[in-house]
C-alpha cells in the first residue's frame, strides 16, 4: 500500500526530498490545530471581509446572457478582490499560519504574477520578507505585476533554468525552501504539490464555492446547474467546486489551457494530453514524453502554463465528478474581448478560457438553467500580451 | 540482498556520481571504466530528468546537456550492459521517480536487476513514500536506498532500521553542488544511525577536495561526489575520463 496520507484516489501523496519531510509534517500538524481554532478563523475572516472586500459580488451577467440567449450567467467576481484575483484567499491563509508557525519569511513561485503580487501584499501587511520566484519568460510578460512586487517590497528571482516558465518556478522554490527552512514557510499557490499543500490550499479557497452556494440560493433560490472555472494547477477551480461535490446534478466544469490546440506540441492541457506520473511532490497527471521528461508545455497565460494539474483534481476526473475541458489561445482571446466588450468586465486571460466554454454551452441551454463562471481574476496584466496576439505593440 | 556491501569491504567508500549521456554515452562509458580503474568502490549512474528539484545548477546543466544529446533511459540500459562486460563492482541508479514511474515501475526495475544494478537512489521518494517502489525491488533484488538530511532528527531512528544497501547522508540543507564548508554535526546524525543500524553511512552533497573527503569518511563509511566531477565532465566534455580518473585517485587516496 502506497502512503494514504493527503491521497485523493490514487493520486497526491508527498514525493520530496527528506530534506523536506518534517517541514511538510510540521505544517501539517500547525494546519491541522489551527483549521479549527476560532481565534485563527475570526482573525481570517476579518482580512477576508475588510482586507481583502469579501464576500465577491455574484453578478448577473444580463448582456451576455441575452446575447447568448441561453442559460443565465453569473459571474463570480473574484477579480474584484484585493490585489485583482482569487490568489489572495489562499495568501492570506498561509501567512496567518506562517506568522503562528513563527515564520517570518515566505518563499512563494508565481507565473501569471497573480499569487506572487498576492504573497507580496500579505507580506507587506504582516511584516514578513518576501521572495518570489518567476520564470524568466514569465518576467516579461507580465512585467507590470513584476513591479507591483518590487514595489510591495519583494524581492523577485527571474528563473532562467528549464522552459522560464511556472513548473521551473515552482521547481525553483522547492530548492530555495530546501536551503533555508526554519524560518520560511513556502506559501504554494495552487491545490499542487505534496500533502498537506493541495489540501490546505482547496480549504482555503473553498470560500468561493461557499458564498456562490449562499448567493445564488438568495438571488435564484436554486443550485447552479453549471459551475464553470479555467484550471492549471487548479486553485480557483476546486475552490468553485468544493462546495458543490455532493451536489451531483451541478455540473462541474475545469477548463484546460490547450494552447495552439490539444494536438499540437504547443498546448498545456493536462487531462486531454497528460498522463499519470509523479511531479513536484504529487502523483496525478502530466504532460510527458515516453521517458517521463515533463514535457515544455505552452499557453498564452502564464497562469495555466503549467504541465501538471492538482491531484484532487486528477481524482474528480477519474471518477467522473468533474468534466475538464481544453480551451484554445484563440478562443480564450476572443473570449477576453468578448467579455470586456458585452459586460465591461476585462477578465484575467487565464479566467477567459472559462468564459469562452460558457459561450460554447450557454445558446443550447435552456433559460431556465444557471451557469456560474468564476472569473479568477482581472486582466489589466494581459493586455500588453493580447494586443501583441493581436499584432498591436502598446509598449511605450 | 545486493552487492552494495562490497562496496564498504575495501576501507573507506569513494563513491563518485555521473550523469550518464553527458556529453554522450561513451564519454559516460569511459568516465566510469576510468573512475573504477582509479579505486572507486560504488558507481551511482545518474539518468538524468528534465526538472531535477534536489539538483543545484551544475547537475541541472549536465541533466538537460544529455537529454539534449538525446539520450533515453534505453539506451542507458543498453550502456549498463555494456559496462557490465568488465566492471565488478557494485552500480546504483540515480534517477527522480516519474523516470522509473513512467518507464512502468516493474519493467524499470527487472529490467536494472537483468543489466546487474544493485540499488536506486530516488531522492523525491521519502520514507513515506517508499512502497510505491519497494515491493518491485524486493522482488528482484534491487536495494532501495535511503537517504537522511539535516533535518531528519526524529526520522532517523525510522528510516535506518529499514533501510537498505548504505544510507545517503546529506550533508547540508538546500541542493547539491561544491560547498566550501560543511556545517552539520554529521557525527551525532550517525551515531543516531548506528545506534539503530549496522548499515554502511555514505556523505554526499558538498563535498569536493581530499581534505574534506577525508573528513566526512573519518566519521562515516564513505564519500559520494556528484557536482565536483560533473564539473570535470563540463570543462574537458569527452575529453574528460582521464581527469576523472585522476581526481577520483586522489580523492580515494584521501578516504581510503
Amino acid at each position: 500500500m502506497t502512503n494514504p496520507k493527503g491521497r485523493f484516489g490514487i493520486h497526491g501523496g508527498q514525493y520530496i526530498t527528506e530534506t523536506l519531510m518534517n517541514a511538510v509534517i510540521e505544517l501539517e500538524e500547525a494546519y491541522n490545530h489551527y483549521k479549527d481554532d476560532p481565534d485563527f478563523n475570526s482573525e481570517l475572516t476579518d482580512l477576508f471581509n475588510n482586507y481583502a472586500g469579501r464576500p465577491s459580488r455574484l453578478y448577473f451577467a444580463k448582456r451576455m446572457t441575452e446575447d447568448l440567449g441561453g442559460a443565465k450567467i453569473y459571474l463570480k467576481r473574484e477579480d474584484l478582490n484585493h490585489t485583482g484575483a482569487h490568489k489572495i484567499n489562499n495568501v492570506l491563509g498561509q501567512a496567518l499560519l506562517a506568522k503562528k508557525m513563527g515564520k517570518t519569511r515566505l518563499i512563494a513561485e508565481t507565473g501569471a504574477g497573480q499569487h506572487g503580487v498576492a504573497t507580496a501584499t500579505a507580506a507587506a501587511l504582516m511584516n514578513m520578507q518576501c521572495v518570489v520566484f518567476m520564470g524568466v519568460e514569465d518576467t516579461q510578460r507580465q512585467a507590470l505585476n513584476v513591479y507591483r512586487m518590487k514595489l510591495l517590497g519583494s524581492e523577485v528571482v527571474p528563473v532562467e533554468t528549464g522552459t522560464g516558465t511556472l513548473k521551473d518556478a515552482v521547481s525553483e522554490a522547492m530548492r530555495e525552501w530546501t536551503s533555508r527552512i526554519s524560518d520560511t514557510h513556502y506559501c504554494l499557490g495552487s491545490v499542487m504539490g505534496p500533502h498537506p499543500f493541495p489540501t490546505i490550499v482547496r480549504d482555503f479557497q473553498a470560500v468561493i464555492s461557499r458564498e456562490i452556494k449562499s448567493q445564488l440560493l438568495e438571488l435564484e433560490n436554486k443550485l447552479p446547474d453549471v459551475i464553470l472555472a479555467c484550471v492549471g494547477g487548479g486553485s480557483n477551480a476546486i475552490g468553485s467546486f468544493w462546495h458543490f461535490i455532493n451536489d451531483k446534478d451541478v455540473r462541474l466544469i475545469g477548463c484546460e489551457a490547450a494552447g495552439r490546440g490539444v494536438d499540437t506540441f504547443e498546448t498545456a492541457a493536462t487531462i486531454a494530453t497528460g498522463r499519470l506520473g509523479i511531479f513536484h511532490g504529487m502523483k496525478s497527471y502530466f504532460c510527458q514524453d515516453e521517458y517521463g521528461q515533463i514535457a515544455p508545455v505552452y499557453s498564452i497565460s502564464a497562469g495555466l502554463d503549467y504541465p501538471g494539474i492538482g491531484p484532487e483534481h486528477a481524482h474528480l476526473h477519474d471518477i467522473g465528478r468533474a468534466e475538464y475541458v481544453p480551451i484554445t489561445d484563440e478562443e480564450a482571446v476572443n473570449a477576453f474581448e468578448y467579455l470586456a466588450k458585452t459586460e465591461g468586465i476585462i477578465p484575467a486571460i487565464e479566467s477567459a478560457h472559462a468564459v469562452a466554454h460558457a459561450m460554447k454551452i450557454a445558446p443550447s441551454m435552456n433559460k431556465d438553467k444557471v451557469i456560474v463562471i468564476t472569473i479568477s481574476g482581472r486582466g489589466d496584466k494581459d493586455c500588453t500580451a493580447i494586443a501583441r496576439y493581436r499584432g498591436e505593440n502598446i509598449n511605450e | 540482498m545486493s552487492n552494495i556491501h562490497k562496496a564498504f569491504e575495501n576501507g573507506k567508500a569513494f563513491i563518485p556520481f555521473i550523469t550518464c549521456g553527458d556529453p554522450d554515452i561513451n564519454t559516460t562509458l569511459e568516465t566510469v571504466r576510468a573512475a573504477v580503474e582509479a579505486g572507486a568502490d560504488l558507481i551511482e549512474l545518474g539518468i538524468p530528468f528534465s526538472d531535477p528539484t534536489a539538483e543545484g545548477p551544475v547537475i541541472q546543466a549536465a541533466n538537460l546537456r544529455a537529454l539534449k544529446g538525446g539520450i533515453t533511459t534505453d539506451k542507458i540500459f543498453s550502456m549498463v550492459e555494456d559496462l557490465r562486460r568488465d566492471i565488478k563492482i557494485p552500480m546504483v541508479f540515480m534517477t527522480y521517480a516519474n523516470v522509473i514511474f513512467s518507464y512502468g515501475t516493474e519493467k524499470f526495475i527487472s529490467r536494472a536487476h537483468e543489466i546487474g544494478i544493485d540499488g536506486l537512489i530516488i531522492p523525491d521518494l521519502p520514507f513515506e513514500e517508499k512502497e510505491e517502489f519497494l515491493p518491485a525491488c524486493h522482488k528482484y533484488d534491487v536495494d532501495l536506498i535511503s537517504m537522511i538530511a539535516p533535518t531528519s532528527e526524529n526520522r532517523i531512528a525510522m528510516i535506518a532500521r529499514e533501510a537498505e544497501g548504505f544510507l545517503y547522508i546529506v550533508s547540508s540543507l538546500g541542493v547539491t553542488g561544491t560547498r566550501s564548508e560543511i556545517k552539520t554535526d554529521l557525527a551525532k546524525i550517525i551515531e543516531a544511525v548506528r545506534k539503530n543500524s549496522k548499515i554502511p553511512c555514505a556523505i554526499g552533497f558538498g563535498i569536493s577536495t581530499p581534505e574534506q573527503a577525508k573528513k566526512m569518511a573519518a566519521i562515516s563509511d564513505g564519500a559520494i561526489v556528484g557536482s565536483a566531477i560533473i564539473k570535470i565532465l563540463a570543462k574537458y566534455g569527452t575529453q574528460a575520463p582521464r581527469y576523472v580518473g585522476e581526481y577520483v585517485k586522489a580523492m580515494k587516496e584521501a578516504v581510503r
